[in-house]
């Protein structure tokens, strides 16, 4: 019996996974081999998908990417037994977008069945939950402290700290709330988690349970993610039926397309059964969150890592990283760029590093211009500013953000004055409407970018713009409205030539390259 | 292709039964509600609201705030297109412009709907966490990525 790997992870899916599978079943069928198909999670490298593995003495080896077309002639080839072949890539360790990666949260992803809590066990799973359950709450916290693992949903808020908060106030009911509502363009990352290596999540959820003293956890995920919840879910049936939780349970909810249900109080909201309207802090939700109760809300990542995190030690965590940004942070690349996928390192790489040497620069081929960091609410960055530390606090310090780990890359065509009109475009349809500068600032935004765009009072409207942003930033209840400035701001400061009088005789020439060269 | 159940009183009754001990219990009625009709008929909400003991009104605020609940249902095919960042730098525009101008549907304010004969819906989404083989859309809940104009087209028969 010669097992083959075959990602059934939504990117590769969506580029012909599922009918590789068949014709790689099939066509072993018709040649009377023994083969049996895994269907695994992705390895990130989605530029190869789908991606097909085969087990062989010497390892897995890998071919990619692999098309229903290509599958007799990789079995002419020797596929069973990792023959050559024009798309075989090798062991896909040793491939260097991946011998470069650090690992942890994303260790077992593309690796295991996602199905399978034997495959689970045999990676190591479950162990961190048993080191958690022989340390106890307290010095679970600790370790997770200790680590330096801070809120990978964006805010960066450490996680130790606020477990403590919730494990130290005092009620009878106390919950643990995965946010799951991964809604940034160009982030994936959650998503792969969940359907590549989903009893990650449900051991890191168990762990926080244990260590804050909650004994029922939600999943909020997102209706766009169909394949994520059901990949979750089946094993969340998996690890009930098999009692290794005890008495913590989890439920997955599924939102309705609504962005700004991704930020916690909104989230709580929309669990509790009401519309998304984001909550004014204080109270925190550490103090009174979901039905009032004290709440541990934390991103999937965030979750996900803990179980590496008791296994190893926090210490050996906090050894990854620069500064105050500790451990490992899986990025997300995507967008115009030749090598997308889900790139997991220590942080203290540069930006420059990210797009350049690990992204391969843009997949049309043409300049990069811009690259926007952590999602839709993230500022776009130009190739001057690619020596930026990709860590929370070196972005800060340049008007940026790393958010969710996005990193979305724009070739020279792009015009970056709609970009700006966009994020306004896009804080006026998902702004839960509840305060004043989110829910009419946008719009006046959207107005007002359009006037700059169509020529009218340029340099006055700019000026109306730059205005408005910071009352969004000091004025909004969280940070739909707070960050929209970001993309708004970092386009008008960086790539001022977009923005200039396009009407004018002057302006001219500051129309995007890519109009101007038609 | 989805196929959906003509709405009715009764059926509403057992779908919202099983639920209504849920902490929270509203969202998880709404989407089992529009995964039988397809919508989330208006006559439903008061349904909703008597079993939740909530005002019909409290109801009818969710169920519009939300993107996705919708009051008929949709075409027989649905295109769900994204429209954000990642796929915007990888021609997504152009695709859309492209399959709604196949299918006689406006591609500017407002963009996409449903064809007269309610053969396909076309939505806009922002982002499907597909951003690596962008540009990418859900075609009847399928994921499909590395799209042009054309093949979307033709994969809703356009």
């Amino acid at each position: 019996m010669t097992r083959l790997f075959v990602p059934g992870d939504s990117a590769a899916v969506a580029v012909g996974a599922d009918k590789v599978a068949r014709a790689l079943a099939d066509a072993a069928e018709r040649r009377g081999l023994s083969v049996e198909t895994v269907r695994t999670g992705s390895r990130g490298l989605a530029w190869l998908e789908p991606l097909v593995e085969v087990e062989t003495p010497g390892g897995r080896i890998a071919y990619g990417p692999v098309e229903v077309s290509d599958v007799a002639g990789l079995f002419d080839a020797g596929l069973v037994q990792g023959g050559a072949h024009p798309l075989r890539i090798g062991r896909p360790e040793d491939h260097p977008w991946l011998a470069g990666q650090t690992r942890v949260t994303f260790a077992r992803c593309g690796v295991v069945d996602p199905g399978s809590l034997a495959d689970y066990r045999a990676h190591g799973g479950f162990e961190g939950l048993a080191r958690a359950r022989s340390l106890g709450p307290a010095k679970t916290i600790e370790a997770v402290t200790a680590s330096g693992l801070r809120g990978r949903g964006g805010a960066g808020f450490p996680a130790g700290v606020k477990w403590k908060t919730v494990a130290d106030a005092p009620a009878e009911r106390k919950y643990i709330v995965c946010n799951a509502d991964e809604g940034d363009s160009g982030t994936f990352a959650d998503r792969m988690i969940m359907e590549g290596d989903p009893f990650a999540l449900i051991e890191g959820m168990a762990i926080a349970g244990h260590a804050v003293g909650a004994a029922k956890g939600f999943v909020y995920s997102r209706s766009e993610y169909p394949r994520a919840n059901r990949a979750f879910q089946r094993a969340l049936d998996l690890v009930r039926a098999d009692g290794e939780l005890g008495v913590f349970d989890i439920e997955l909810r599924v939102g309705a397309g609504a962005y700004v249900c991704g930020e916690e109080t909104s989230l709580l909201e929309s669990l509790e059964g009401r519309r998304g309207q984001v909550r004014a802090k204080p109270p925190l939700p550490a103090h009174k969150g979901l039905f009032e109760r004290p709440t541990a809300v934390n991103n999937v990542l965030t979750l996900a890592t803990t179980p590496w995190i008791l296994t190893h030690g926090g210490e050996a965590y906090g050894a990854l990283g620069t500064g105050r940004s500790r451990g490992t942070q899986p990025i997300q690349l995507a967008g115009n760029v030749k090598c997308p996928g889900l790139y997991e390192a220590p942080f203290g790489l540069t930006l420059g590093e990210i797009v350049m040497a690990i992204g391969g620069g843009a997949a049309s081929g043409r300049p990069v211009r811009a690259v926007q960091c952590g999602g839709p609410l993230g500022a776009y960055f130009p190739p001057a500013l690619f020596d930026t530390v990709y860590d929370y606090e070196a972005f800060a310090a340049r008007d940026g953000l790393i958010g969710h780990g996005g990193v979305v890359v724009f070739d020279d065509t792009v015009d970056m004055a709609a970009q700006a009109r966009f994020a306004f475009e896009f804080c006026a349809v998902e702004s839960c409407g509840k305060c004043t500068p989110c829910r009419i600032g946008s719009v006046r935004g959207v107005e007002t970018m359009q006037r700059v765009i169509e020529g009218v009072d340029v340099a006055a409207n700019l000026e109306l713009i730059e205005d408005l942003c910071h009352t969004l930033k000091f004025g909004s209840l969280c940070a739909l409205g707070g960050f929209t400035p970001y993309p708004v701001m970092s386009a008008i400061t960086h790539f001022p030539e977009d923005f200039r009088d396009r009407t004018s005789a002057a302006g001219t020439s500051a129309l995007p390259r890519a109009a101007s060269e038609v | 292709m989805e196929t959906f159940e003509p709405w009715s009183p009764a059926r509403t009754e057992a779908i919202i039964a099983p639920l209504v001990t849920r902490e929270g219990a509203l969202l998880p009625i709404l989407h089992a509600l529009q995964d039988t009709f397809g919508c989330v008929p208006r006559e439903a909400v008061p349904l909703v609201a008597a079993a939740l003991n909530l005002s019909r009104a409290e109801v009818h605020g969710v169920v519009t705030f939300y993107h996705d609940f919708r009051e008929a249902p949709h075409g027989r095919r649905v295109v769900k297109l994204c429209r954000a960042e990642s796929c915007q730098a990888m021609g997504a525009e152009a695709a859309g412009r492209f399959l709604l101008a196949a299918l006689g549907l406006p591609s500017g304010e407002p963009w996409g709907g449903t064809t007269a004969d309610g053969a396909v819906t076309v939505e806009a989404v922002y982002c499907l966490g597909l951003c690596a083989v962008s540009p990418a859309a859900l075609i009847d809940g399928e994921p499909r990525g590395r799209v042009d104009g054309v093949t979307l087209a033709e994969a809703v028969g356009a």
